[in-house]
């Protein structure tokens, strides 16, 4: 069914959709649209067959969707930059112990300085704890790969971190198709755990694993997630013939044959930048992008695939690995390794900076010349950091950078006036 | 016929024999069909309070819930001297997650069972004071308010044993640990911090809340069955003496645990909805040296009249407290 609603609302549909048992809910911006239409589901009895349960923190979200999904209930939570963070412990403690729990993250900045906007700083904080992480380019494909998320999960007994991008999606009014429960039911069978806590059959769950076997126990998941890469696109295949849309898998490609300029992005951006690529393309630039649909596992292979004739890349990504540079751009490479194809690093949209069409024009142009940077901040405002940099070397109380160059940006001066 | 009140006590004990008992009083252990939940062969050091009061507790739960249990465990002790796979001292379905989240980790699990129409399976969460009082307290203070329908028992041995003792938040004025050494003119933990868990559940309102101690074993049984008789969240803290943490010998373990409870150090109460309903009553008050003298980790205070003081004025507030010893006349 059509309906033009919001993305976190579109979301919570496709929560409830997939019969949730419970749902663990602890507020934070931007994800809290999605808990507060699914906790009002359960109340009105719309959602059945759910516990709803408001948690006193994210670590206590995780660990209750932990218990619960231990003890057979097929669980969901959602949370976002510092509330990710806040229950890191328990992320990489979910995937250790093979939990199918399946969680939104709506992509926030981490602070400080504390930001609530969008960036991807937080997902990426998470790359590596073990869980599958699936990003979304529109509110239709968040709500589809919701629904995908748990067969995923389910399947490889592991839990699947959907990331979409805060207020950009999870606040935007879209038009998306919900599908009929029917059809849920049919791609989504009921939950049927490896292991679970039973007093009819006793076991000891999540003891201490010693050197003996902690590498064969590690590499099993390593192992998992590379099958994953075979098991997520058949998934998107079967999720296209009961609901009729492309939706998931592991890249998206657009227009990028013959191209000499690939962009790698994930997530929302990916809009912005086709609508640059159609413009350059009119004046006859071969350029093209390619969107990340599953960061966790990289697919490594397949990007190299795609990226193996064109001449230079260029990552756009939404997060930074300080004292290093780009994070995105560092897993491309290993796709290009070996081949001479230089890949760019451009970091850009941090804590919700827009990305403009003009920017990403000037950007995209440059880089079809090669004139690029090895890392570059989209739009960044480099006398205003020059001068920072000077009052520190000046003087030791220099104060707060981050109040120094609001300052700077007038921000703070004009709120005075005003 | 009625029975008349057993009145046998064991020279030098409180402890009652069992065998002196009317079966249907007699302690679970006491039982053939107990469900010995946690199993010998488990790597517990010699006179552990805690491998104790754990075997006890949740035998107990097991036959109050007719065996249909599922506990969730922090890390601890507890933990790591029962279950390094592949082996496992625990014959019910037991799950270790986290430090500090074993009561976010028990709702959960009571959440799905509730969900899945399985009530009667029933749902303990159980650490050490650390786990409890300091690393796992906000996940507990949450299971509280929300009356989750879990039971969470503390085994309190006054540290992190697990770690190296090092000082907890239940650790006593005076003690030595790793962190608190007994060194400069105080020596020890300091006095006038930490916090009193017990009441805090209190305070939470929740149904029922009781401490005990491995020295009266059927009293610590009664307490967890009462506590399995009654839904919401409910909490037990067992004071349980660690011979290693503590430089006691073993065998002195019940021993300690008795003098804790005789000189008011450690009170026994009952709790519900954030009311005192039962206090275990002093049959011989013992001075605070009594239970100290056992113990290396108080050697030092046992040299320091201030102290000592001090103790036996945390023994004596108890007392008044929580009404430990019948005022003459009553």
């Amino acid at each position: 069914m059509l309906k033009q609603i919001e993305g976190s609302h579109g979301i919570a549909e496709a929560v409830a959709l997939c019969r949730p048992e419970v749902i663990c809910a602890y507020p934070i911006t931007p994800q809290t649209h999605i808990v507060e239409d699914l906790g009002a589901m359960v109340k009105s009895g719309s959602l059945e067959q759910c516990e709803f349960i408001n948690v006193e923190s994210e670590f206590a979200a995780l660990s209750v969707a932990i218990g619960s999904s231990a003890a057979g209930a097929r669980s969901y939570t959602a949370t976002a930059s510092q509330g990710l963070l806040y229950m890191a412990e328990a992320v990489y403690n979910a995937s250790g112990l093979g939990l199918p729990i399946v969680m939104t993250v709506g992509n926030r900045a981490i602070g400080a300085p504390i930001n609530i906007w969008n960036d991807q700083s937080d997902s990426m904080s998470m790359r590596d704890a073990g869980w599958i992480q699936l990003f979304a380019e529109t509110n239709q494909e968040a709500l589809d790969l919701h629904i995908q998320a748990f067969r995923i999960a389910e399947t490889l007994s592991m839990p699947v971190m959907v990331c979409v991008d805060g207020f950009i999606l999870t606040h935007a009014f879209e038009r998306m198709d919900i599908p009929e429960q029917s059809q849920v039911d049919q791609f989504l069978p009921p939950f049927e755990p490896r292991q679970v806590l039973d007093p009819a059959e006793p076991i000891s769950l999540g003891a201490m694993v010693g050197p003996e076997a902690f590498t064969e126990v590690r590499y099993l998941a390593h192992h998992k997630q590379m099958q994953a890469l075979e098991l997520i696109p058949e998934i998107a295949e079967e999720f296209k013939t009961i609901f009729g849309r492309d939706s998931g898998g592991l890249i998206s490609n657009y227009r990028t044959e013959d191209a000499e300029t690939i962009i790698v992005t994930l997530g929302s951006v990916i809009g912005t930048i086709s609508d640059v690529i159609d413009t350059l393309r009119d004046a006859g630039h071969k350029i093209g992008a390619i969107s990340l649909r599953c960061y966790r596992p990289f697919p490594k292979e397949l990007l190299r695939q795609a990226l193996l004739d064109c001449q230079r890349v260029v990552v756009f990504e939404k997060c930074l690995a300080v004292g290093m540079g780009g994070i995105v751009a560092n897993n491309v490479r290993m796709s290009t390794r070996g081949l001479s194809t230089p890949v760019y690093t451009v970091i850009g949209g941090l804590g919700g900076r827009p990305i403009t069409r003009r920017s990403l024009t000037e950007l995209f142009e440059g880089a079809m010349q090669d004139d690029l940077e090895e890392t570059t901040f989209l739009d960044i405002k480099c006398d205003i950091v020059e001068r920072e940099l000077a009052r520190e070397l000046d003087h030791t109380r220099s104060g707060s950078a981050a109040e120094n160059i609001l300052r700077e940006v007038g921000v703070v001066d004009a709120a005075k006036t005003a | 016929m009625p029975h008349q009140q057993v009145k046998f006590y064991q020279t030098g004990t409180l402890t009652v024999g069992n065998r002196l008992l009317d079966e249907a009083q007699r302690t679970v252990q006491a039982t053939m069909d107990r469900s010995n939940s946690l199993d010998s062969g488990h790597r517990a050091c010699q006179g552990c309070g805690e491998a104790l009061g754990a075997r006890y507790a949740i035998d107990a739960a097991m036959r109050a819930t007719d065996n249909q249990l599922i506990a969730a465990n922090a890390t601890g002790c507890l933990e790591v001297f029962t279950t390094p796979y592949p082996e496992s001292a625990w014959r019910i379905p037991w799950m270790h997650s986290l430090f500090g989240n074993a009561p976010s980790v028990a709702t959960g699990i009571a959440a799905a069972m509730r969900v899945k129409g399985r009530e009667h399976v029933r749902v303990i969460a159980q650490g050490g004071d650390g786990g409890t009082t300091d690393i796992g307290f906000g996940a507990l203070s949450g299971m509280f308010e929300r009356n989750d329908d879990v039971l969470y028992i503390c085994y309190d041995n006054q540290a992190y044993m697990n770690t190296g003792v090092q000082r907890s938040s239940a650790t006593p004025g005076s003690a030595r640990t790793a962190t608190t050494m007994p060194v400069g003119p105080e020596p020890g933990a300091d006095f006038d911090k930490g916090k009193n868990v017990p009441l805090i559940a209190m305070a939470h309102g929740i149904p029922y809340v009781a401490t005990a101690s491995v020295d009266r074993l059927h009293d610590l049984e009664a307490k967890v069955e009462k506590a399995m008789s009654i839904r919401g969240a409910r909490y037990i803290q067992v004071f349980v003496p660690c011979p290693l943490g503590w430089g006691s010998k073993p065998a002195d373990t019940v021993k300690i645990a008795r003098l804790a409870v005789e000189s008011g150090l450690y009170p026994l109460f009952e709790a519900e909805h954030g009311e005192i309903t039962a206090s275990t009553k002093i049959r011989r008050k013992v001075p605070v040296s009594d239970y100290l003298k056992l113990q290396r980790r108080f050697a030092h205070t046992l040299k320091n009249e201030s102290q000592l003081a001090q103790l036996q004025a945390v023994a004596d507030r108890n007392i008044r407290r929580f009404g430990l010893i019948d005022e003459q006349g009553d």
